[in-house]
C-alpha cells in the first residue's frame, strides 16, 4: 500500500484537485461536517461522518431532468444536461460507500437511470476507515466492516499518515496520480489501527442487531403486526429519516414554470408523506401507521426480497441521531423481532 | 441509450367527448406516426408540461397502426387540463411502461370473459380489439360492461357498431347500468351481480378492470361460481412518477406496479400486502 504523511495532506489535495474536482468532508459553519469542493486551505473534518449522507453526489436532492419550451400549441423538449466532469470524493465512510451499492441496484437496474449512471461513472470514491465509531453506529449488523471500507480506493488515517489501497481500475488511476507524493509501505500501522477499532466496536451497544428475523418472504409475518400502531404513534411524518438516509431513494418529479419555459426536475421525496401515494381518486395509505410501516418494510423485507437478501440499511446511525421523536430502525427491528423478550 | 425519463412530443389529432366526464384523445408523434409501439395493457406517461404528468393506459390496440388513443376521465388537476385541450395541441408522452396482458400466450385458445366497469373499460378495450383482430387465436369472447347510466358507458358507439355487430364471430356483449332510465331496455344492476346472473362456464379466462369495489365483489362472485384466482387477470392503478420502478410510489410489497404490473394474475395479487 501507499503512504502519505498527514503533514502532506494539503499537498495531496492540491495534487488531486489539479486533475479532477475534489470533495472532502470539512467542518462548515457551526461545526457541521459537510462534503465540500476542496479549495486551497480547506481542512478535512475529523468528525466521524457528515451530517448529510454522501448520496447527494450521485442522487442529488434536486436535479433537472428535462426542459420544455411552449409556443402556442407547440412544445419543444430540451435535454438540459451538460457534460459531467470527473470528480473524487475523499473520505467516504464504509456505511455510505455500501449505500452506493444499494442505490446502484435501483438506479442501474434496467431501464437504467442515465442521470445517476453518468455521475457514478465520473466519480471516484475514496473511502476512509473508521477509527472512532460512535454509539449510534450499527453497520456491522449489515455485514459492513468499518475498518476495511470498499470503494475505488480504501484509505486509513493514523496519527501521522494516510495509507491507500486501490480496489478498482478507477482506483488505480487515482493511485497513479498520488504516487508522486507517496512512499510504499507495509500494513503494520493499518493492521494496528484495525485491531484498536475492533476493540471499540465490540463495546458498542447496537453493533450486532439480529437480522435473521428479517429479509425477503417475511411480508406476511410483519405486515399485519400489531406493533406498527405503537411504533408509529409518535411519528411526526417530517421525513427527516428519509432525507438523512443514505439508501432512501424515492423521488418526486415536478414542473417549474421559469417564465421562459418549464423545467421538469426531480427531488427527494418521502414515503412518510401523505401526498406520496395520493391520487385524484384516493389514497391507499391513509394514516401515518401505513406510511411508517412502508418505510421499514421496504428496508427490511421488500428490498432484500428483490436483492438477494441485502438489506436497505447500512447502519450509519443518522436516523438514530436526527429523529425528533427518537424513533428509528433499531427500535423497529428490536420490537418486531421481539428481541427484548427474555432479557 | 434509452432516455426513459425524457418524453417525446405527441400531437392530439382528435378529441371526442365520450361520456359526460370522459374524453378520448387520439395522439400521434410529430411525424404523424404512432409515438411508440405497445402491447395490450401497457401504459404511457402523458403530460402537459407545467401542469403535470400521469400514467394512463393506452386504450387503442397495438393493431391500430395509425395512432394511439387515451381514454381519460376528468377527475384531478392534470385530467381537467387535458379535457380543455383541442386538436393540434402538443402534449408529451413516454413509454410504453409495464407488462401486458398475456394475449400471446395464456389467452391463446381460451374463451375470454372480459369484465369492466366505468372508465375501467379503457385498458381492456386494447385487449378486446387485439383479440378481435386476431380472432382465430381465441375462443368465445364475452364482455360484461357496466356503468352508472347509459350516457356513462364509454365507447358506446364502438360497442354497438362493432362489438355487437351481428357479423362479429362469437363476441357477446352484456351491458348493464346501475339504475333504470328512459331509452334503456337493457340490463339494470351492478356488474358483480350481473356476472353471477349470467352464470358463465368456469373454464373461461377472466380479464377484469374497474373500480376497486367492483373488483372486490366480482372476484368474490367468480370464486363462488367456481373460478380459480389463476384464471383471473386484472390491471392496477397507483400513483406513479417515474414509470420504471425507481421513484418508489407504486411499491406494494416487493413489486412495483409500473414495472412488475400493471397486469397481475389474481393469485399473484393476493400474495401482496393489501395496500391498493
Amino acid at each position: 500500500m501507499l503512504k502519505i504523511l498527514r503533514s502532506q495532506l494539503d499537498e495531496l489535495f492540491a495534487l488531486i484537485a489539479e486533475k479532477e474536482t475534489l470533495y472532502i468532508p470539512t467542518d462548515a459553519t457551526a461545526g457541521i461536517a459537510q462534503f465540500k469542493k476542496w479549495e486551497n486551505g480547506m481542512k478535512m473534518s475529523d468528525k466521524l461522518k457528515t451530517s448529510r449522507s454522501a448520496k447527494d453526489f450521485f442522487f442529488p436532492q434536486t436535479e433537472d431532468l428535462v426542459s420544455f419550451k411552449k409556443t402556442g400549441k407547440k412544445i419543444d423538449i430540451i435535454d438540459p444536461r451538460t457534460e459531467t466532469e470527473d470528480f473524487v470524493i475523499f473520505g467516504v465512510r464504509a456505511c455510505d460507500c455500501r449505500s452506493f451499492d444499494i442505490l446502484d441496484r435501483v438506479f442501474l437496474a434496467e431501464p437504467v437511470d442515465t442521470y445517476y449512471k453518468n455521475r457514478r461513472e465520473h466519480g471516484t470514491v475514496v473511502t476512509l476507515a473508521c477509527s472512532k465509531p460512535a454509539e449510534t453506529c450499527f453497520c456491522q449488523t449489515f455485514g459492513i466492516d468499518p475498518t476495511a471500507p470498499a470503494g475505488d480506493v480504501s484509505a486509513w488515517m493514523t496519527e501521522d499518515a494516510v495509507y491507500f489501497n486501490a480496489n478498482t481500475e478507477k482506483g488505480n488511476a487515482f493511485v497513479d496520480v498520488i504516487k508522486a507524493l507517496a512512499t510504499e509501505s507495509d500494513d503494520t500501522a493499518v493492521e494496528a489501527q484495525k485491531a484498536a477499532t475492533k476493540e471499540i466496536l465490540a463495546k458498542l451497544p447496537i453493533q450486532n442487531l439480529k437480522t435473521e428475523a428479517f429479509g425477503g418472504g417475511k411480508t406476511e409475518q410483519y405486515f399485519k403486526s400489531p406493533e406498527w400502531a405503537e411504533l408509529s404513534e409518535a411519528c411526526l411524518g417530517c421525513g427527516t429519516c428519509t432525507f438523512v438516509c443514505p439508501t432512501c431513494q424515492c423521488y418526486d418529479i415536478r414542473d417549474f414554470d421559469t417564465g421562459h419555459g418549464i423545467d421538469r426536475f426531480r427531488c427527494w421525496d418521502s414515503c412518510m408523506y401523505s401526498d406520496f401515494t395520493k391520487m385524484a381518486h384516493g389514497n391507499p395509505r391513509l394514516s401515518q401507521k401505513e406510511r411508517f410501516r412502508q418505510r421499514f418494510m421496504h428496508k427490511l423485507v421488500y428490498y432484500p426480497e428483490n436483492n438477494e437478501g441485502i438489506f436497505g440499511c447500512v447502519g450509519c446511525g443518522r436516523c438514530v441521531e436526527k429523529c425528533p421523536i427518537s424513533m428509528n430502525i433499531v427500535k423497529v427491528m428490536r420490537t418486531l423481532a421481539k428481541e427484548d423478550e427474555g432479557k | 441509450m434509452n432516455e426513459t425519463l425524457i418524453p417525446v412530443v405527441g400531437v392530439i389529432t382528435e378529441v371526442k367527448l365520450d361520456t359526460p366526464d370522459i374524453k378520448n384523445f387520439r395522439v400521434v408523434g410529430r411525424d404523424g406516426k404512432k409515438p411508440f409501439i405497445h402491447k395490450p395493457g401497457q401504459c404511457a406517461m402523458v403530460s402537459l408540461p407545467g401542469i403535470g404528468e400521469a400514467m394512463f393506459s393506452i386504450t387503442s390496440s397495438p393493431t391500430n397502426e395509425d395512432y394511439m388513443e387515451f381514454e381519460i376521465k376528468k377527475c384531478g388537476c392534470l385530467t381537467t387540463w387535458l379535457h380543455m385541450l383541442e386538436p393540434g395541441q402538443e402534449i408529451t408522452v413516454r413509454g410504453p411502461y409495464g407488462n401486458a396482458f398475456p394475449v400471446d400466450d395464456a389467452f391463446v385458445g381460451k374463451d375470454l370473459l372480459i369484465i369492466a366497469g366505468g372508465v375501467g373499460l379503457a385498458p381492456v378495450r386494447s385487449v378486446i380489439n387485439y383479440c378481435r383482430h386476431y380472432r382465430d387465436r381465441y375462443g368465445k369472447i364475452d364482455i360484461v360492461y357496466g356503468s352508472r347510466s347509459k350516457e356513462d358507458l364509454a365507447f358506446y358507439d364502438e360497442i354497438v357498431s362493432e362489438w355487437m355487430n351481428p357479423d362479429e364471430k362469437d363476441v357477446n356483449v352484456h351491458l348493464t347500468i346501475d339504475r333504470e332510465q328512459e331509452n334503456w331496455d337493457g340490463h339494470v344492476g351492478f356488474v358483480p351481480n350481473y356476472v353471477k346472473e349470467l352464470n358463465f362456464s368456469t373454464d373461461k379466462t377472466v380479464i377484469m378492470c374497474g373500480p376497486p369495489i367492483m373488483i372486490k365483489f366480482t372476484l368474490a362472485g367468480l370464486k363462488e361460481c367456481g373460478f380459480d384466482e389463476k384464471q383471473i387477470f386484472t390491471t392496477m392503478e397507483l400513483k406513479m412518477k417515474c414509470g420504471i420502478g425507481k421513484c418508489g410510489r407504486c411499491n406494494i410489497g416487493s413489486k412495483y406496479v409500473c414495472k412488475d404490473g400493471p397486469v397481475f394474475r389474481m393469485d399473484e395479487l393476493s400474495e401482496l400486502p393489501d395496500e391498493y
